[in-house]
């Protein structure tokens, strides 16, 4: 049985905590705002980006630049991790995390060998455990108050400088997608070879498709969109994933303020009823004592 | 004159979405017009202003550095690398930025250095150019 000064202690320890998480709700609710309008606003330049490259692809019958084909090799995979810096955040690190987990262990059941980028150290600290001598490097975006498309741009020629030095056949890209506030979903894309989605909401031509005409070439084109194109999927990624991360940590601080509100609840109850017992224990005391006499 | 759909779009955000009656954008082989029914084209841009008349007689310039120009069916859309209305650019910040590109240039080491360097200084100088005054 505690004695009635632990039962204090621990009351007021919790209710320090629940202030704590209260303000870091807080404070996550401020930043999803700001990170939800970047996210937002970045989307149409992605969409822009891809109907462009599918009209270009589909000029493009045979071959094309490595990165649109890839190198007609699969046997080294690139894994990309974007995960956040902090913690406390539920289950949002670990369950790109386990994504990516699955991803190796299959592709290294298959005999292919991984290479795993990790962006963000919460992800790096939880796949060093298991897949070390795996990972090539780590890049920190921390103390970064805002994601800019440099940083993204600069992630993404380190993947192209990789691909051309040959260092690996196929990139694939991980990251949670923003749904709502209590729901994000931890997703895989493929990086290179690039993914074209079908465009099907492009205006229907009638009659025969016009023609374009490129300045310089379709070629030249072609290499610079590319680049570019896997800059722009690295840069959604990583707005994506800053409001997930908020959003996860939001409703990880809500929960955690509620379970110590109910902790609080249950402890104050226990240490009223210590102290009644206590008082009708010395009440006994002195009434048998009188008694006695 | 007849309208046809306009956007310029940066990573960051939609700078211009409408409709136009013409559009000046700097390709990377030469300043080009877009009027309605354009022919489907696509190219490079260069640094420079992409200038929007509007129906209204009004003439908007943005700034643009790098990017695509795809004119198709649908309209005209600009994939820029860096945009930036003209009126927003801080002139200041733009003088600043100009010498220490040419102070980076007088201290690049390698070729590589020098030659980012050199290409980052045009872009400014093409900005400030644009900007005038």
């Amino acid at each position: 049985m505690p004695s009635l000064k632990d039962l204090r202690n621990r009351i007021s320890s919790v209710k320090a905590t629940q202030k704590i998480t209260k303000a870091m709700q807080m404070v996550a609710a401020a930043k999803l705002r700001r990170a939800q309008t970047a996210a937002e606003a970045a989307r149409p330049y992605a969409e822009r980006m891809e109907s462009v490259l599918a009209n270009l692809a589909a000029g493009v019958t045979t071959g094309g630049p490595q990165l649109l084909a890839g190198n007609g090799k699969d046997g080294v995979h690139l894994l990309v991790v974007a995960t956040a810096e902090r913690g406390l955040c539920g289950a949002f690190n670990s369950s790109i995390v386990r994504l990516a987990r699955e991803h190796i262990l299959r592709l290294q059941g298959q005999g292919k060998t991984v290479k795993i980028l990790c962006v963000g150290k919460k992800g790096y600290d939880q796949l060093r455990r298991q897949f070390e001598k795996d990972i090539v490097e780590l890049i920190e975006l921390r103390g970064l108050k805002q994601i800019g498309f440099e940083n993204a741009d600069e992630i993404g020629k380190k993947i192209i400088a990789m691909f051309e030095a040959g260092e690996f056949d196929v990139a694939t890209l991980f990251f949670s997608k923003f749904k709502s506030v209590i729901a994000q979903i931890p997703t895989a894309q493929q990086l290179i070879p690039a993914q074209i989605a079908a465009n099907e909401n492009a205006p229907a031509v009638e009659g025969p498709q016009p023609s374009y005409e490129y300045e310089p070439g379709q070629d030249e084109i072609l290499s610079e969109l590319l680049p570019r194109n896997i800059s722009v999927q690295v840069f959604r990624a990583l707005l994506e994933n800053a409001a997930s991360e908020q959003g996860a940590r939001m409703s990880a601080m809500d929960n955690a303020t509620r379970n110590a509100g109910d902790m609080i609840k249950k402890q104050t109850t226990l240490y009223n009823r210590s102290r009644q017992a206590m008082i009708t224990k010395e009440l006994i005391e002195i009434i048998s004592g009188a008694e006695a006499l | 004159m007849a309208a046809f759909h306009f956007e310029l779009v940066s990573p960051e955000k939609l700078l211009f979405s409408g409709d136009v009656e013409s559009v000046v954008a700097p390709g990377s082989e030469g300043q080009f017009t877009v009027l309605k029914d354009h022919a489907p084209v696509m190219t490079t841009l260069k640094p420079g202003v992409v200038a929007v008349a509007t129906g209204d007689g009004k003439v908007e310039k943005l700034f643009v550095r790098g990017g695509f120009a795809d004119v198709n069916a649908g309209g005209f859309t600009i994939l820029a690398e860096v945009a930036a209305p003209l009126g927003e650019i801080d002139i200041a910040k733009l003088d600043s930025d100009i010498k220490n590109a040419k102070e980076d240039l007088g201290d690049a080491k390698s070729d590589e250095a020098r030659r980012a360097a050199s290409e980052k200084l045009a872009q400014l100088e093409e900005m400030r150019a644009a900007v005038g005054a």
